[in-house]
């Protein structure tokens, strides 16, 4: 199949998700239990990986900043920075698009080989609708909170790093934390965690939704889903650096 | 009453139905039998929608679907129950939730009204004291009968059932069988049974069409069948040499050449 005929046809899902309700309780609770899967399901590998990600980027950056007429605060202004506008929702949209997104398109391509969607399409359902706008939907509030805590945790674990080899002390760090500081960071790595969200939440539900065959090709969706996800997670990055960061009215 | 009139359907190059028209008899259980592969599965997926047929047309009390627009065919749709040939039940809810799903979808009845619908449906498919088990736990036939129960439990007019006896033994084969066949007269629904269960044809077909290549090539009762002269039919039906000689000894017996035990002795040497 072309790539034109699989965006076409990844469109026309997106498309077919507008219709309206057949019982708005049902779909709120439907929401509400991906949110609870895809939110609270990941916030124990967000955490651990955001921890020893800003912990190991405080111990690189005093590493490589060996000159001593470069304020220790620096340090703490490098994590920032770096877990603000790229680890945080970069890495971690990257490391969600393999926990979600596999558990997305398994979901929905085991639904579609054991003929669960059929199911629900002759009781008069649109299972576009039901089945992969919540998840979309619940990908867009949650991701963007995991990348917020994420955020806060990879700053948090800079900071342990740093105060318990001795790097800096905990006041130096907070120092350098609110130097130089620039609200717009924040607003960019929302808006990269939003990108992001979409990514890994649309491109599983597409290969999960069709999925033709048995369990052999649940897998291969699966891992096909997350292979580009990543790819369209690293292009959509570069893509929005170059538009908000680097154009000439930012 | 569904009538279908000249269907066709391929996928690529294949033609897998070939101008197929039919009406299915409203109140009555209607077969569609033939050979793995000779498109009764796709016809039936083309009846309820989910495949969209190539031409022709198909009228549910005279109203084409394909020109319904998306109101009218979820109308439609909450008056047609299906049966799975893999039952299609949702893995993560417990039997109690898989019944009541429809309900909580389309009804605003209480929990207890629906509480007790459901109950009434699994206790008419003879299943109790199921009803916080998983999918994963039950047997095959449980989930026919769990399969059943969600079809039948907004009170459908149509029924659908697509190879109903499927991988179960040929005891619980005939319990699914008269269990679609009880269903179909106490509702009045209309039911519409794939198979190539031989059981099942002679048990419950008041209307058989047997499909042949994506062609009808034969349409009568089971009554019928016994003295069909179509040898595709009879090398379908009649298969192995137990089920022809029991069709020799039928339409002996019809002729009124078998008048006692010691005749049937002569006729078994």
């Amino acid at each position: 199949m072309t790539f034109f005929t699989e965006f076409g046809r990844y469109l026309l899902m997106l498309k077919g998700m507008f219709s309206k309700p057949e019982n708005g309780r049902m779909y709120w609770k439907e929401f509400m239990h991906q949110c609870s899967e895809l939110g609270i399901g990941s916030l124990g590998i967000v955490a651990i990986i955001s921890v020893f990600m800003g912990a190991v980027s405080t111990l690189q950056t005093a590493y490589q900043l060996v000159s001593p007429f470069i304020p220790k605060a620096t340090i703490a202004q490098i994590v920032r920075d770096t877990v603000i506008l790229e680890f945080a929702p970069t890495l971690v949209c990257i490391v969600l698009a393999g926990v979600v997104g596999s558990k997305i398109a398994s979901e929905l391509g085991n639904m579609r080989v054991s003929e669960q969607i059929d199911a629900l399409e002759i009781m008069g359902i649109n299972t576009k609708t039901y089945l992969v706008m919540p998840k979309i939907v619940a990908a867009l509030v949650v991701i963007p909170m995991l990348v917020v805590i994420s955020g806060v945790l990879g700053i948090w674990g800079g900071k342990f790093a740093g105060t318990v080899t001795g790097i800096l002390s905990a006041q130096i760090f907070d120092r350098g934390l609110l130097q130089y500081f620039q609200p717009y960071n924040v607003f960019f790595a929302l808006i990269k965690a939003y990108t992001f969200a979409f990514i890994i939440s649309s491109i599983p539900a597409y290969y999960g939704y069709y999925v033709k065959g048995g369990a052999l090709e649940i897998g291969r969706a699966s891992t096909k889903s997350v292979v580009v996800s990543c790819i369209m997670i690293l292009f959509a990055d570069y893509l929005l650096a170059q538009l908000l960061l680097n154009s000439p009215g930012a | 009453m569904i009538e279908i009139k000249n269907i066709k359907k391929s996928f690529g190059d294949k033609i897998v139905i070939d101008g197929v028209s039919a009406v299915m008899q409203s109140g009555k259980c209607n077969l569609i039998i033939g050979t793995s592969g000779s498109g009764k599965t796709v016809l039936m997926k083309c009846m309820v929608g989910l495949l969209v047929p190539d031409s022709g047309e198909i009228l549910y009390n005279g109203k084409e679907f394909g020109h319904m627009n998306t109101e009218h065919r979820k109308e439609l749709r909450q008056q047609i129950g299906m049966l799975f040939q893999g039952s299609a039940l949702f893995d993560s809810m417990h039997v109690e939730k898989n019944v009541m799903f429809p309900l909580n979808m389309f009804t605003h009845d209480t929990y207890a009204e629906k509480l007790r619908r459901v109950n009434e449906v699994l206790d008419r498919v003879n299943l109790n004291g199921v009803n916080k088990k998983f999918p994963a736990e039950l047997s095959g036939g449980m989930k026919k009968r769990v399969g059943i129960a969600r079809a039948i439990v907004l009170n459908p007019k149509y029924l659908f059932c697509d190879e109903p006896n499927s991988g179960l033994d040929p005891q619980t084969s005939l319990l699914i069988d008269k269990l679609i066949q009880e269903i179909t007269i106490e509702y009045n629904i209309t039911t519409i049974v794939n198979t190539h269960d031989m059981n099942s044809v002679m048990e419950t077909g008041d209307h058989i069409i047997y499909m042949y290549q994506g062609l009808k090539e034969w349409e009568g009762s089971r009554k019928e069948i016994i003295f069909s002269k179509n040898k595709r039919l009879n090398d379908f039906i009649f298969a192995s040499e137990f089920l022809r000689d029991a069709k020799d000894m039928r339409m002996l017996e019809a002729k009124g050449k078998i008048d006692n035990d010691r005749d049937m002795d002569e006729l078994l040497k």
